[in-house]
């Protein structure tokens, strides 16, 4: 049969069960967008293309799903690019595709033409430029499985514009092969059966979990784990949810702004059991001190995480979930007992640091960011889908809300991106249109992709923003204050909107707390509204986000307040 | 960590595009490449890259994994050790003086190579040999002022077992 090529995107998406895109128009892909127009596929118009990607990021974490975004050449490509770096980062499965100027205008420097190709080389983990459309259907279909195989991330697909219109004879793909991708799934049993060994004669272990943990689905396995050998779990930002924040076996997050008990065990264990981690800096802080006195065994998907930050005795090369399968069937035969009974000493000692130096404010008469956190926590009883922009909102979001469940937590945590959160909300709140979607804000990083309000509003999505006000661009004054003699250079944000008045102006409603006796009402009020609500907290201008470790310092040197 | 020489062969992808992302590696993570030779192999949708580059022993493991996760990376193999074969071949443009000539001609004897172009002041010598061998040319030809120089960089195979 005769197909166009965008007929042949189409069918592609449709094979893919794609159900939404996110995306912005333009005109390399008028004809694209003809064609969309004629699918079940749901379109979300954001007001930015770094949206569309931030959004798309969002609705691919809360659902387990792809997302996928649609723009247009030139520029258009351009704004996604930031977002393609947040998700590549955060191992996030997206398919970005972008339309091209015509295959013969291509290098001649034409109207909106970049070579997102090659801008987006770096940040994705594949992309391609179709240069023929009977390539159409092929490149969609690995892109879907390139983004969601393997260690996830996002693959871009750029689209010459005469290709769409073009005609060919279609034929469905319907598998993909390719000779040089393999991911490694499976672990190897030997260098687990020696994990197993290790579990026994441990006396102080920890468990490290990261977002492999949650991308893999294995969060159920990870805590059969741990509640069965009786180790303690920290996790990295982006493992948050993983296993249960009200575990006792928890040990909060570590790492730079991780908890005191978290950083402590980190540094004192005999034995680390890193999964799904890539022990990034803000993790380890000092390389050469970070567990020194463990055995480290590490299990990730992707070989190039292994060895590539610290020294570790057992890398183990397959997925999470998989291998902590193993593992349980492993140290089935253990008893349960005789393995508390060894780490008595250890656990205790975790009590005690917990008692301490447990994570702590004082509330005064001004409103303590902390205080939003938590009372939001108690309010939405634990269950909200939490996104966060990136600073101090993002820590206390990360201190504060305790996940008990994965795919909760929707951050950018490894490219640290400022206005991520608002697009991400309505990403996610598109996915889980039942949840109650948050997104933790600064007024800084709110402004970063505060237009996205229009598109909560336009498609009627309930998202709830909580803005903790501080005037600053908090974490970078805090570094100010703390280590560049208090010179506050371009961190006062002393001409801000007002953000009731803004809300409104999106058609959306606003709510505003000077007091701490305020702070519960405005959230009770905020979150029982419906549609889009900005809650705007006037916080403590100059609170800091402790624990603090400072940068490249061993993780046991931590700033407390 | 001692840097040490690698020589890095690698089957990819006969596509636009390739190289540059092998090549955008070595300069987005900061590795150095010393030399790089690329051509398709007998099956034209598959060529060979032949890379030279200097890292020490965890930097060299980090720089092939990276390697063999680029997806139009179809096998990577280091060939620094014995089992294999090592060839360079340049093009070296050296003056030549009527005193020099006969020298110049005794050289490219010895180290069995061949001019291929000859004119009034220069001749051009075209040599192939391991790395070792055309460093030692080109010393033994410096005194007599070479004008230019072209090198491919290095190719290698594995010997194939008996």
């Amino acid at each position: 049969m005769e197909m166009t090529g965008g007929q042949i995107l189409m069918q592609a998406l449709v094979d893919e069960a794609v159900d939404v895109i996110f995306g912005f128009p333009g005109g390399a892909v008028i004809e694209v967008y003809d064609e969309l127009v004629k699918t079940d596929i749901e379109h979300i118009l954001v007001r930015h293309e770094q949206g569309a990607v931030h959004a798309a990021d969002g609705y691919a974490r809360a659902s387990g799903k792809v997302g996928v975004c649609l723009v247009t050449s030139g520029p258009g490509a351009t704004n996604t690019v930031t977002g393609i770096a947040s998700a590549h980062s955060d191992s996030i499965p997206l398919v970005v595709i972008t339309g091209q100027v015509p295959t013969q205008l291509i290098g001649n420097d034409a109207f909106q033409e970049v070579d997102i190709v090659g801008i987006t080389r770096p940040c994705t983990k594949h992309n391609y430029l179709i240069n023929d459309v009977a390539d159409i259907g092929k490149v969609i279909r690995e892109a879907f499985y390139l983004a969601r195989t393997g260690r996830p991330g996002p693959v871009l697909v750029d689209i010459p514009k005469n290709l769409v219109s073009a005609k060919t004879k279609y034929k469905p793909v319907t598998q993909v092969h390719m000779k040089s991708y393999n991911p490694t799934y499976s672990p190897n049993m030997k260098q687990l059966k020696k994990v197993a060994k290790l579990v026994k004669e441990a006396r102080k272990p920890v468990i490290f979990a990261g977002g492999g943990i949650i991308l893999s689905g294995a969060s159920e396995v990870l805590t059969a784990f741990a509640r069965k050998t009786h180790i303690p779990v920290t996790a990295s930002l982006m493992g948050l949810g993983g296993f249960p924040g009200s575990d006792p076996l928890w040990l909060g997050m570590i790492g730079m702004h991780g908890t005191y008990r978290a950083n402590m065990s980190a540094s004192f264990c005999d034995l680390m059991i890193g999964i799904g981690v890539r022990f990034d800096d803000r993790v380890t802080g000092k390389t050469d001190a970070f567990a020194e006195q463990a055995e480290i065994v590490h299990i990730d998907i992707d070989p190039t995480s292994i060895r590539k930050n610290i020294a570790v005795n057992i890398p183990i090369v397959g997925d999470c979930k998989q291998s902590l399968a193993s593992l349980n069937e492993l140290v089935a035969d253990q008893d349960s007992d005789t393995l508390l009974n060894r780490k008595k000493e250890w656990l205790d000692q975790i009590d005690e640091w917990k008692k301490t130096n447990p994570l702590a404010y004082d509330q005064k008469d001004i409103i303590k960011p902390q205080f939003v956190v938590e009372k939001l926590f108690e309010l939405t009883k634990g269950e909200a889908i939490v996104t966060t922009e990136v600073g101090q909102n993002q820590m206390w979001a990360a201190q504060y809300y305790h996940f008990d469940r994965p795919n909760n937590f929707i951050t950018s945590g490894g490219l640290g991106c400022m206005g991520f959160g608002l697009p991400a909300a309505i990403g996610a709140q598109i996915a889980k249109p039942d949840r109650t979607v948050v997104d933790i804000a600064g007024d800084g990083s709110i402004q970063m992709n505060i237009q996205e309000m229009a598109t909560a509003v336009q498609y009627k999505l309930p998202v709830k923003i909580v803005i903790l006000n501080n005037g600053f661009l908090g974490m970078v004054r805090q570094w100010q204050e703390l280590f560049y003699g208090k010179r506050y250079a371009a961190t006062c944000m002393d001409c801000a909107p007002d953000f009731v008045k803004l809300a409104e102006a999106y058609g959306a409603v606003g709510l505003r707390a000077k007091k701490p006796t305020e702070v519960e009402q405005v959230l009770s009020e905020g979150l029982a509204t419906p549609g889009p609500v900005i809650m705007d907290f006037a916080v403590e201008p100059e609170e800091g986000v402790y624990p603090m470790v400072p940068a490249g310092a061993p993780i046991t040197e931590m700033l407390l307040v | 960590m001692n840097a040490e020489k690698h020589i890095l062969t690698m089957l990819v992808d006969n596509q636009p595009g390739v190289l540059s992302r092998v090549v955008g590696l070595f300069s987005g993570r900061g590795y150095n490449i010393e030399s790089l030779c690329v051509a398709p192999t007998i099956d034209p949708l598959v060529s060979r890259i032949t890379l030279v580059t200097n890292a020490n022993l965890p930097a060299i493991e980090q720089i092939e994994k990276q390697l063999r996760k680029l997806i139009n990376v179809i096998k990577l193999r280091d060939l620094s050790g014995k089992e294999a074969v090592r060839r360079e071949m340049a093009l070296i443009c050296v003056k030549a003086k009527p005193e020099n000539r006969a020298e110049i001609l005794r050289i490219v004897d010895i180290f069995r190579c061949k001019v291929v172009d000859i004119g009034l002041e220069h001749y051009i010598i075209e040599v192939s040999g391991d790395m070792d061998k055309l460093d030692a040319l080109i010393n033994l030809l410096k005194p007599m002022g070479i004008k230019k120089i072209a090198r491919t960089g290095a190719v290698a195979l594995f010997r194939e077992p008996n």
